[in-house]
């Protein structure tokens, strides 16, 4: 046998198989994102039909879902919000700014030992209400608070 | 595009506390260029998954109203040292976004 031979073999081999690996993990993030995204509910110009399309429809006010936002924001480009909804079952929360062009800014599934909490940084045209809206089985619920925004963050 | 994302995770008693920041433009499709007065294309992260060892905990759509260099934290119960946090995104145009992190 010849032991060069043997070790040519093997780094072939050895190259063979980082290679693969390398692809597998490229093709990786692809396949994670599944679902399609909800073209109706964030194309939706007035938040009764973006939480109509969300899925979030018939909410009832509740003072279970922490809703963290500055009384006033500088800049609307740039406003930072925290939601915790303290309700069992919580499933998902969507975050919507009244008076937005379109008011559905995001919709966030939890699931596998992730906790009903989300911190964002959103956009806000101008002075409204943040509604955030909340699934837990077959029940919504949501809960309000103004923003006064002195610099919109959606014109140009 | 692992250096389009910043990621830290870190233990807060059973619980993983997770940040992340995207670099990405974020442009709503709604502004006009000033000097030739079209509206600039819409450009914006639409879609973000993250995992805990490759296990979905959030799943993320995102409208333009998201702020411009995207930030956002999430908490995982059940987390311990050392697993593996990874966030992917794409946005409307098709670019993907990795990210990945230890929790420490």
């Amino acid at each position: 046998m010849n032991p060069v031979r043997r070790t040519l073999l093997k780094s072939i081999v050895t190259v063979g198989m980082l290679a693969s690996a390398i692809s597998v993990s490229l093709v990786k993030p692809a396949a994670a994102l599944v679902a399609s995204w909800n073209k109706n509910a964030f194309s939706a110009k007035t938040i009764a039909d973006a939480m109509k399309e969300a899925g979030y429809s018939g909410a009832a006010e509740s003072g279970d879902i922490l809703l963290k936002v500055p009384d006033i924001a500088e800049d609307g480009a740039i406003v930072p919000l925290e939601v915790t909804s303290n309700i069992p079952g919580t499933t998902s929360i969507a975050i919507f700014a009244e008076k937005n062009p379109n008011p559905l800014v995001a919709d966030i599934q939890f699931s596998n030992g992730a906790l009903p909490y989300i911190s964002m940084h959103i956009k806000m045209a101008e002075t409204s209400f943040v509604r955030v809206a909340v699934k837990a089985g077959d029940k919504i619920y949501a809960q309000s608070k103004e923003v006064k925004v002195t610099l919109g963050g959606c014109g140009g | 595009m692992d250096n389009e994302m910043k990621m830290r995770a870190t233990m807060q008693g059973d619980v993983a506390d997770v940040k992340v920041l995207i670099k990405h433009i974020m442009e709503t499709g709604l502004r006009k260029d000033p000097t030739t007065k079209q509206f600039i294309p819409a450009h914006f992260i639409n879609q973000v998954v993250a995992s805990l060892n490759g296990v979905t905990v959030l799943d993320m759509q995102w409208g333009v109203a998201v702020s411009k260099n995207p930030f956002f934290g999430f908490k995982v119960k059940g987390a311990k040292p050392g697993d593996k946090i990874t966030v992917n995104a794409v946005d409307n145009l098709g670019t993907k976004f990795y990210g990945e992190t230890a929790v420490a």
